[in-house]
């Protein structure tokens, strides 16, 4: 468009221009078609979705994989309540994110008119903010202030609706004088991010990590929103203490560094969860103590004093009291303990050599193991997260869906690199993983993007594979089929005398080879473990569209360590090869 | 923003928001989603139009209060809230009323004289009155007209402001 918009629909699209926006995914309908014309002449690229909830997951994948917002649309009622799910998984996962929805004419709110839904009212709980637009000329503002919220602080979804009539050029409401969208103040009197820590709790923090013995540093996915790795990384050096990245900050602390212990939590590995529940000292970067984390709550790092650093002051004490909570974003404090760190200089630090070698006591003692198949078995689910590992890059991007198979992703996978690792860890959306994938790689066209999903994930949202392929962005999938939906079938093998109840799926239907080469992707069948590096290979050769490997994984195969539901994480189970080892471990600290 | 911890039941809460559409429902609906109720609540334009006053007065236990209250702060539309301490600040609340008189007129209008009600309508059997005061002192009155049979009854939720002398 090169004459000024003279419509609120026009206005729409400008002003994303504006905000630079690149891609956009969704699926127009009636209530957002007058939007969908200028679309046509706009330098936005428009990915056309399958189902709504692909356009918002695809709207996840690209911010997790390019810091940027995420930006989606879809028409009014039934498209407005499609992605409600990813507004709550980008919601629990502060994942920026801007939504526009389509709504009925002003006049026709509160009609019951054909695909009306009350949007701002059903997204009220799982948007950051949302807005319901009623006069075009507001159009530019409250755009640039949708990204301002999504974007700055706890970054979070933001959904902006918008009346049909304000927007179409047939109907004189929609008549607007243009304006720059950043060329008006912002009319936001209640939303003052708060970014600087407080120097004398900075201070603070710094002297409790300096006299503990035992600290550990709790990562989470405010590292990555702050985009702070590198001086986390600065820090953790500075202080040798060591790491452990929550499943949302995977690959925000290099793996392969001696100081990182991988992830703690339900499946943790014995380390990062037994460092962190004998640690003298907590020092949480952008972590939310979530129960996935922490176990029972009465008996986690019983002995830990509390450092809290977020930028959302409601989550400082919000599950665990803390003996210094500081509300700043996660860069700028870690800056400045870094620099306190320094003029306290060496000798100011206790004598860790102890906890050094305990830590690394149970790395030796309690490696990640599982048994290989024996022949004639089905493929083990780890052996082939090794395997893929072991055959791509580490600036691969890998999106997973939810269950064992994202468990496992976590555990084997090795994340060398920030932005690599893109799952949903507060909602555990199933279905996640190949639209996260195709928005990550809608973002990151350079970069090689493998989904990682299980078989009852893929039948939710596979139908994106289409997508995939006719507007070329071509991933890859590595789907573990199991024929059941595993983790459920964990839970009722462990926690339920082994009544399997409604989680076997079909171990014949659907043919997942067929269903992806009538996708337009390749699809292979890998059922021997000879055969997986290879067909891992063949699907790194193909670049011109997706593939689909199914792996014909052993549904017997667990997910272990695990801490069960209701224990505490001094009650971790660990492989079924290692658990007599445990007895030795006890009176250990 | 300033809760105290220690647990009397009753709170005070005070929110300055924007004088906009679904505000009001963005605020209760975090009371609600945690299965709190608001046992009182009253809300108009503050005198600038473009921002309105809450003040609602809830149940909750002080650690979950705490946890609402940086919630409510969270939200884009709510400006400032706070606690107001119940020693240092001064609420009041209105209550219209109508009882019936029967043959008790002498009876009821001593009340009325007592309290320095107003009447606000007159009927053949029927008497309006108008009250404010502390909500304690509203509970009081009512309990005093009770007897005489109460026909109808609004009590407008309590407003405040922090005192003076503090």
């Amino acid at each position: 468009m090169s004459t000024n918009p003279t419509n609120g629909g026009e206005a729409l699209v400008r002003a994303l221009e504006c905000e630079g926006v690149e891609v956009m995914f969704g699926l127009p309908g009636g209530a957002i078609l007058p939007v969908y014309d200028p679309i046509i002449d706009s330098s936005i690229r428009h990915v056309l979705v399958r189902h709504e909830q692909g356009a918002g997951h695809m709207a996840e994948g690209y911010a997790h994989a390019t810091g940027k917002p995420g930006v989606c649309m879809v028409t009014s009622g039934p498209a407005a309540t499609n992605v409600v799910t990813p507004l709550a998984d980008a919601m629990l996962d502060s994942v920026p994110m801007v939504c526009i929805t389509g709504q009925v004419p002003l006049a026709a709110i509160g009609t019951d008119a054909f695909q009306e839904c009350d949007t701002t009212g059903i997204t009220m709980a799982v948007t950051k903010h949302n807005f319901l637009v009623t006069d075009p000329q507001d159009i530019p503002r409250i755009i640039h202030e949708a990204f301002h919220i999504a974007t700055t602080g706890r970054p979070g979804p933001v959904l902006v609706d918008i009346p049909k009539d304000i927007v179409d050029p047939v109907n004189p409401r929609s008549a607007m004088t243009w304006y720059e969208p950043d060329s008006v103040p912002m009319e936001l009197p209640g939303y003052h991010p708060q970014t600087d820590g407080d120097p004398a709790l900075i201070q603070e923090a710094a002297e409790l990590i300096a006299h503990a013995e035992r600290p550990v540093l709790y990562v989470g996915g405010g590292i990555l929103k702050a985009r702070a790795a590198e001086p986390l990384l600065e820090l953790a050096e500075l202080l040798q203490i060591p790491v452990v990245t929550t499943l949302m900050a995977r690959g925000a602390f290099p793996d392969s560094h001696e100081l990182c212990l991988g992830m703690p939590g339900m499946h943790g590995n014995y380390t990062a969860v037994t460092a962190m529940q004998r640690a003298d000292l907590l020092v949480s970067l952008g972590a939310r103590f979530d129960d996935r984390v922490t176990g029972r709550l009465d008996g986690f790092a019983p002995d830990a004093k509390i450092i809290h650093v977020d930028i959302d002051p409601a989550e400082l004490g919000k599950v665990r009291q803390y003996n210094a909570g500081i509300q700043g974003d996660c860069k700028v404090v870690i800056e400045g303990l870094v620099d306190i760190t320094k003029k306290l200089g060496s000798g100011a630090q206790a004598d860790r050599s102890a906890w050094r070698s305990t830590v690394s006591g149970w790395q030796e003692k309690f490696p990640l193991t599982y048994e290989q198949s024996l022949p004639g078995d089905k493929l083990k689910p780890q052996f082939v997260m090794e395997q893929l590992r072991d055959g791509n890059p580490a600036d691969t991007i890998l999106c997973s869906g939810v269950g064992q198979h994202q468990m496992h992703a976590s555990q084997f996978w090795r994340f060398d690199h920030p932005y690599t690792w893109i799952n949903s860890g507060g909602l555990g959306t199933m279905g996640f993983s190949i639209p996260a994938a195709i928005g990550a790689k809608a973002g990151m066209p350079d970069r090689r993007v493998w989904a990682v999903d299980g078989d009852g994930n893929f039948q939710m949202t596979a139908q994106e594979l289409v997508t995939a392929t006719v507007e070329d962005i071509p991933i890859k999938v590595a789907l573990f089929n199991n024929s059941y939906l595993g983790m459920v079938r964990q839970w009722q093998e462990m926690f339920y005398d082994e009544r399997f109840s409604e989680v076997h799926l079909s171990d014949h239907v659907p043919d997942y080879v067929k269903w992806a080469e009538s996708m337009g992707a390749v699809g292979i069948r890998v059922e021997s473990p000879e055969e997986v590096a290879p067909a891992i290979a063949k699907a790194n050769e193909i670049n011109d569209r997706s593939v689909v490997i199914e792996f014909v994984t052993d549904a017997r195969e667990n997910v272990f360590p695990m801490v069960p539901a209701g224990a505490t994480n001094s009650d971790v189970v660990v492989d079924p090869s290692q658990q007599h080892l445990l007895d030795d471990t006890g009176g250990e600290s | 923003m300033n809760v105290s911890s220690a647990s009397p039941r009753w709170h005070t809460l005070v929110a300055t928001v924007e004088n906009k559409p679904g505000v009001l429902a963005r605020v209760a609906g975090l009371f609600s989603r945690r299965g709190f109720n608001i046992h009182s609540l009253a809300v108009a334009p503050t005198d600038d139009e473009r921002f309105s006053r809450i003040t609602f007065t809830v149940d909750i236990e002080g650690t979950p209060l705490d946890q609402v209250v940086k919630q409510l702060d969270k939200l884009i539309n709510v400006v400032d809230i706070s606690e107001l301490n119940p020693a240092h600040s001064v609420e009041r609340e209105l209550m219209l009323i109508t009882v019936e008189v029967g043959e008790y007129r002498k009876e009821l209008m001593e009340i009325v004289d007592d309290y320095r009600a107003y009447v606000l309508s007159e009927g053949d059997d029927r008497l309006m009155l108008s009250w404010s005061a502390r909500p304690a002192r509203l509970d009081e009155l009512e309990e005093r007209l009770r007897p005489f049979g109460i026909v109808e009854l609004q009590r407008t939720g309590r407003v405040a402001l922090p005192s003076l002398d503090n």
